[in-house]
C-alpha cells in the first residue's frame, strides 16, 4: 500500500486554532503525523522591552483568550514573589474563584467543541448555553467576559459583594444541574462512547515520560495538580486531582467532566469561607530577581519564568504553556490511529495555539 | 452505556424558549459592572493628563492648551486604568456597548464651560 501525505489544518472546521499536520496515511491508517505550527506568533514575550512591569498585566492576560485569567494571575504572582508582596487573604480567595469559574467556562468551552467534531451539534449548543450563564456571572463581576482584567499586582481591581455572593451561589446550584445534565450525555452516551473509548491510548508511562500535562496526564492515571502546591486559597482550600486510568480519549473527556463539579465545589468552599478586608495592597519600586511560578490552568501547568533588573521594565519574560507539553504526546498517539480519529485525538488535548506561539 | 440520553434535554427545550435572543432586533441586556463603553462625564476635568499617561496603549491624549481630551476608540481595551486614577472621576465605564466604530481617528471632548 503506498503512503499518502494528507494536510490537515491550519483552516480546518474542527480546529478552533490553527495548527498544521502533515499527516503520512496508509490507506486510512496514520503512520506519522509531522507538525507545523508558527502561525499567530505575537512577539508577546518582546513586549516587555516597551510596557513597564505594571502595564504587562494587560499583556500577559492577553496571551490566551480563554484562560486569560490565570495568565494575568501567575504574572502578578511570579511579580509578587520577587517583590516579596503579601497579598491580602480577601484577594487570594477571590482570585481562586475568578480562577475556578474560568476553568468552568474554559472546560464547557471544550466539551463543545468536542461534541461538535463527534457531529453532535444539539450537544454543543447545549455546552454553549450553560457557558453563557458562567459568561454572564464573569462579567458581572469582573467586567469583561474572557478578558477579565481584575487581577492586578499586589491583589485585585474588584471586590465581590455579599449580596452578589448570593446570587452566584444561587446560580452557580443552577448551572451545576444545567452541567449534570449534559455530562451525563457525554459520559453514558452510546454514540460518544463508540466514538470516544479507546481512540487515542496514551499510557500512564508515555504520559509521564512525554512530560504531558493538566487533565491529559491526569486521564492516564498520574496524579498531579498545580493547584496543590497551595496558590492563592488552595492552601485552605484541598484539591484532591481527578484521575482515570484508561488513557483514552473517553478518560479525557471524564476527566474534564468531574472537573467541572469539582471547581463548582471550590467555588463553594471559597465562597463560604471568604475573609473580609482589603482587596489591594499598594506595591512601589521596581522588582530585582528572577523567579519561576507554575499554576494550574484549565488545560495543565503553566510556568513564567520572570527575570527583573532593578528597572520598569522586565529583562526576561517566558511562559510555557499547556499546550506545548501536551503536544509531544498528541504526536505519539496520532501513530496508528484511523485518520477519521485525528479531529477527535487532537481536540482532545485541548489545543490553545495562541498560547503556545504568545 | 445508555441510548437516546440526549432524548430527555432535547424534549425540555422543544418546549421552551430559546435561550438565544433575536440580536440586533432585541437589544442586549447590559449587566451591571460590564466594562463597556469609555465615557466623559465632563465638568470636573483639570486636565491633568495622569489617565492618559497611565492609558496602556495610549488611546487616551490630554491637550491641556486646548482644554481636550482625545480618544482612539479602536485602541482602547475598556481596561478601566484611567478611570481608576483619575482624581476627578471624570471618567467612567458604562455597563453598555455603545456603536461600533466604523472609521478610523480620535474622538475628542471638551469640558462644558460654565
Amino acid at each position: 500500500m503506498s503512503r499518502t501525505v494528507i494536510p490537515f489544518g491550519p483552516q480546518h472546521p474542527v480546529l478552533p486554532e490553527p495548527v498544521h499536520l502533515d499527516l503520512v496515511v496508509e490507506d486510512e491508517k496514520v503512520i506519522e503525523a509531522r507538525p507545523s505550527i508558527g502561525f499567530i506568533h505575537r512577539g508577546l514575550e518582546k513586549l516587555v522591552e516597551k510596557k513597564d512591569y505594571v502595564e504587562f498585566v494587560y499583556v500577559a492576560e492577553r496571551v490566551c483568550g480563554i484562560c486569560s485569567f490565570i495568565h494575568g494571575q501567575t504574572y502578578c504572582q511570579a511579580i509578587e514573589t520577587i517583590m516579596d508582596v503579601k497579598v491580602p487573604p480577601r484577594a487570594l480567595y477571590l482570585r481562586t474563584v475568578w480562577g475556578e469559574l474560568s476553568r468552568i467556562h474554559s472546560h464547557l468551552l471544550w466539551l463543545g467543541l468536542m461534541a461538535d467534531a463527534m457531529g453532535f451539534e444539539s450537544l454543543f449548543m447545549h455546552s454553549w448555553r450553560v457557558r453563557e450563564k458562567i459568561l454572564n456571572i464573569i462579567e458581572a463581576t469582573t467586567g469583561g467576559r474572557v478578558i477579565f482584567g481584575s487581577c492586578k499586582i499586589g491583589g485585585v481591581r474588584r471586590d465581590i459583594e455579599a449580596d452578589a455572593i448570593t446570587r452566584i451561589l444561587k446560580e452557580i446550584d443552577e448551572i451545576e444541574k444545567d452541567m449534570r445534565g449534559i455530562t451525563k450525555v457525554f459520559l453514558d452516551d452510546h454514540s460518544v462512547k463508540a466514538r470516544l473509548c479507546g481512540v487515542g491510548v496514551l499510557s500512564k508511562q508515555d504520559a509521564y515520560d512525554l512530560g504531558c500535562v493538566g487533565p491529559m496526564l491526569r486521564a492516564s492515571g498520574v496524579s498531579q495538580d498545580m493547584r496543590r502546591l497551595g496558590y492563592a486559597a488552595f492552601s485552605d482550600i484541598p484539591v484532591e486531582p481527578i484521575t482515570r486510568t484508561e488513557g483514552d480519549s473517553y478518560a479525557r473527556c471524564a476527566v474534564r467532566c468531574e472537573e467541572l463539579f469539582q471547581s463548582v465545589r471550590i467555588i463553594r468552599t471559597a465562597l463560604a469561607k471568604i475573609p473580609g478586608g482589603e482587596i489591594a495592597i499598594k506595591v512601589t519600586g521596581n522588582p530585582n530577581g528572577e523567579t519561576i511560578t507554575r499554576t494550574e490552568q484549565p488545560r495543565g501547568e503553566v510556568i513564567y519564568h520572570i527575570k527583573a533588573n532593578a528597572t520598569k521594565n522586565l529583562q526576561r519574560f517566558r511562559v510555557r504553556t499547556p499546550t506545548f507539553a501536551n503536544l509531544p504526546a498528541m504526536l505519539s498517539i496520532l501513530p496508528g490511529c484511523d485518520l477519521a480519529d485525528v479531529p477527535v485525538i487532537v481536540l482532545t488535548i485541548d489545543p490553545c495555539i495562541s498560547c503556545t506561539e504568545r | 452505556m445508555s441510548y437516546f440520553s440526549m432524548s430527555k434535554l432535547a424534549l425540555k427545550w422543544v418546549f421552551t424558549t430559546p435561550a438565544t435572543t433575536s440580536y440586533p432586533f432585541e437589544p442586549r441586556i447590559e449587566i451591571d459592572g460590564s466594562r463597556g463603553w469609555l465615557v466623559f462625564t465632563d465638568d470636573d476635568c483639570v486636565y491633568c493628563n495622569v489617565c492618559a499617561k497611565k492609558c496602556p496603549t495610549g488611546a487616551l491624549q490630554v491637550i491641556r492648551a486646548e482644554k481636550t481630551v482625545t480618544l482612539d476608540r479602536l485602541s482602547c481595551i475598556t481596561c478601566g486604568c484611567c478611570v481608576e486614577v483619575c482624581p476627578k472621576d471624570s471618567l467612567k465605564l458604562s455597563s453598555g456597548h455603545g456603536t461600533p466604530q466604523v472609521t478610523k481617528g480620535r474622538e475628542s471632548y471638551q469640558r462644558k464651560e460654565g
